[in-house]
């Protein structure tokens, strides 16, 4: 199709637009975390330091922070675990139920987190009996990481393909030798780029956490939902929110650099 | 390594190697491939069944129990009561409608934004400002939901930037509300939706593109009749995360929407204020009905496996 000059400009500007829309809210929330005003008023009628230091002191954000990263580490080695296995069954297995199983896979984030919430906070309290806790939050959170693992490691897995496994059989090495010396090292950048995934996925998840959470336990999103409508709090859930944003470069650089480096091997 | 490259070549026989319990169990699955796939299977597929589907299918059986309303304990009665409720009640009436009318109206904006952007992601930019615009699409999907709804409380309160750019034309922002709740709803889902229409557009070769141009397709002509249909089942794939995200949504609501409410909001205020566990799981089954039926509506388009 041959665009004029004047429809690719048209495109362009309209894309611009709309990535200046996307990051609006974020500038302002930038700008609000310097701000002198409590009550995100516009434009910030004085700057200041103090929510900054206040934050990095807030002994509840330090501490939600910890409880988060705990949950998401665990929901992560689970689903890696589970993951990886299920990936493997799919991938180098033909057998019956195949697509009925990686239908259940994507289900639990194909489902709103209302639904995976409720039937879970259902299951855990009405059925089995179980209060909840923080594990009961790890146990929701791997079961819709898995997803993210899965579609890593089974994309790697068809395009590697099984030969070098047969190589190394034909040399003598069992299953165990093969997995560690051959299979796992072809698999180590997609499970880390699934990882991260999980991890963000499980420190980010706000609606399931509420379902799933004993009352003891706060996540940061937990901490910022509690904290947003209190106005000597809210420019606090600013800094963290600026905080949040910043640190989430480092897995969109490394999962770039990922996927980037397979582009390269190819 | 120079001591057998010097070595005369002699027939040197490999000891076979130790029976150990790794070996045996390892020569004992290599012969029994069923025993392998069921050793792969068993531990993902337990945890799937037991945690996911027996609570889903235990949360359709929920909804036909009830709540001793002295005790709050739950009786294991069969009724009929939650659902006749949830059916003929005017408040869940109107929260289904107003929630599907949101949703739907979210999957409309957020593909009419989506189309314009994504087209020049994968037909216009060059392989660098490509991989930048995607870079940059990504990037606030990273960023917290919550940080994101936090956003735009502050970007539409009665003194936010809004208020502050539209003031001088005579305008004014919404405020919180529906309107607010559906601007951070697109919002929040747009990046979900731009990513499978720009993979499916991707795919759409340029030769046809060319084609269309050479046998006198006009650009439009060629949209209508070439890119669109080829992207159909990515757009589709698209509308089912927007349209499935905000049909359960509740927080967005909470924090945007003023005292308005959505489905989501009856189901936790069931789970928690009210602990009526069956009635919320009645709520529940409203989006779980209607998301299949989109499911089964648009599973022969394709889209499924654009996800």
């Amino acid at each position: 199709m041959r665009l004029s000059r004047l429809s690719r400009t048209v495109l362009g500007v309209v894309t611009g637009l709309i990535l200046l829309v996307v990051y609006l809210p974020l500038f302002v929330v930038l700008v609000n975390s310097f701000s002198t005003s409590t009550s995100l008023s516009w434009p910030p009628p004085g700057f200041t330091l103090e929510w900054w230091g206040k934050a990095f002191q807030s002994a509840g954000a330090l501490e939600a922070v910890a409880t988060s990263v705990g949950i998401a580490v665990v929901a992560t080695v689970i689903s890696l675990a589970l993951g990886t296995l299920i990936s493997l069954a799919l991938q180098r297995f033909e057998f019956f139920g195949r697509d009925a199983i990686s239908l259940l896979i994507i289900l639990p984030i194909a489902l709103p987190g209302i639904i995976t919430g409720i039937a879970l906070n259902n299951f855990f309290r009405t059925i089995m009996g179980v209060p909840l806790s923080i594990w009961t939050v790890v146990i929701a959170h791997a079961t819709f990481c898995i997803v993210t693992v899965f579609n890593n490691v089974i994309a790697r897995l068809r395009r590697t393909g099984t030969n070098l496994e047969e190589a190394s059989a034909d040399l003598g090495a069992g299953i165990w030798t093969t997995f560690r010396l051959v299979t796992f090292p072809q698999l180590r950048s997609a499970l880390l780029a699934g990882a991260l995934l999980a991890f963000a996925l499980s420190f980010d998840e706000i609606i399931v956490t509420t379902f799933t959470a004993g009352s003891g336990v706060t996540t940061l999103p937990i901490f910022i939902l509690n904290n947003m409508f209190r106005p000597n709090q809210a420019p606090i859930v600013s800094v963290i929110a600026v905080v949040l944003v910043i640190v989430s470069i480092v897995p969109i650089y490394l999962a770039q650099r990922l996927s980037g480096s397979e582009q390269t091997r190819r | 390594m120079t001591d057998t490259a010097t070595a005369p070549p002699a027939a040197r026989t490999v000891p076979p190697p130790r029976a150990t319990a790794a070996r045996r169990s390892s020569a004992w699955l290599s012969a029994h491939p069923r025993f392998r796939l069921a050793f792969l299977l068993t531990a993902p597929l337990f945890w799937l069944v037991v945690v996911y589907i027996v609570a889903l299918a235990l949360l359709l059986v929920t909804a036909f129990w009830q709540v001793d309303s002295f005790t709050g304990e739950i009786i294991t009665e069969w009724t009929l009561d939650n659902i006749i409720t949830v059916v003929t009640g005017a408040l869940y009436q109107t929260v289904t409608l107003r929630t599907v009318g949101i949703a739907l109206l979210v999957t409309l904006i957020d593909v009419l934004i989506a189309l314009p952007i994504a087209f020049y992601m994968a037909k216009v930019a060059s392989p660098r400002a490509q991989r930048l615009l995607v870079i940059a699409v990504l990037m606030p999907l990273w960023a917290s939901y919550l940080v994101k709804a936090y956003a735009w409380r502050a970007v539409l309160s009665q003194e936010g930037i809004l208020e502050w750019i539209l003031a001088p034309f005579g305008l004014h922002t919404p405020g919180y509300g529906l309107t607010a709740t559906v601007i951070t709803l697109s919002y929040l889902w747009l990046p979900y939706v731009i990513l499978p229409i720009y993979a499916g557009l991707e795919r759409v070769p340029d030769s046809l593109l060319e084609a269309s141009a050479d046998l006198g397709g006009k650009s439009w002509r060629t949209l209508g009749s070439v890119v669109l249909p080829l992207a159909f089942p990515a757009i589709i794939a698209g509308t089912i995360f927007a349209f499935s995200l905000s049909l359960g949504d509740y927080i967005t609501v909470n924090i945007v929407g003023g005292t308005n409410q959505m489905l989501g909001n009856l189901v936790y205020t069931n789970v928690g204020a009210a602990n009526n566990l069956p009635l919320a799981a009645a709520i529940a089954l409203i989006p779980i009905v209607i998301i299949f039926g989109y499911l089964a509506l648009v599973r022969r388009t394709g889209a499924l496996n654009n996800l």
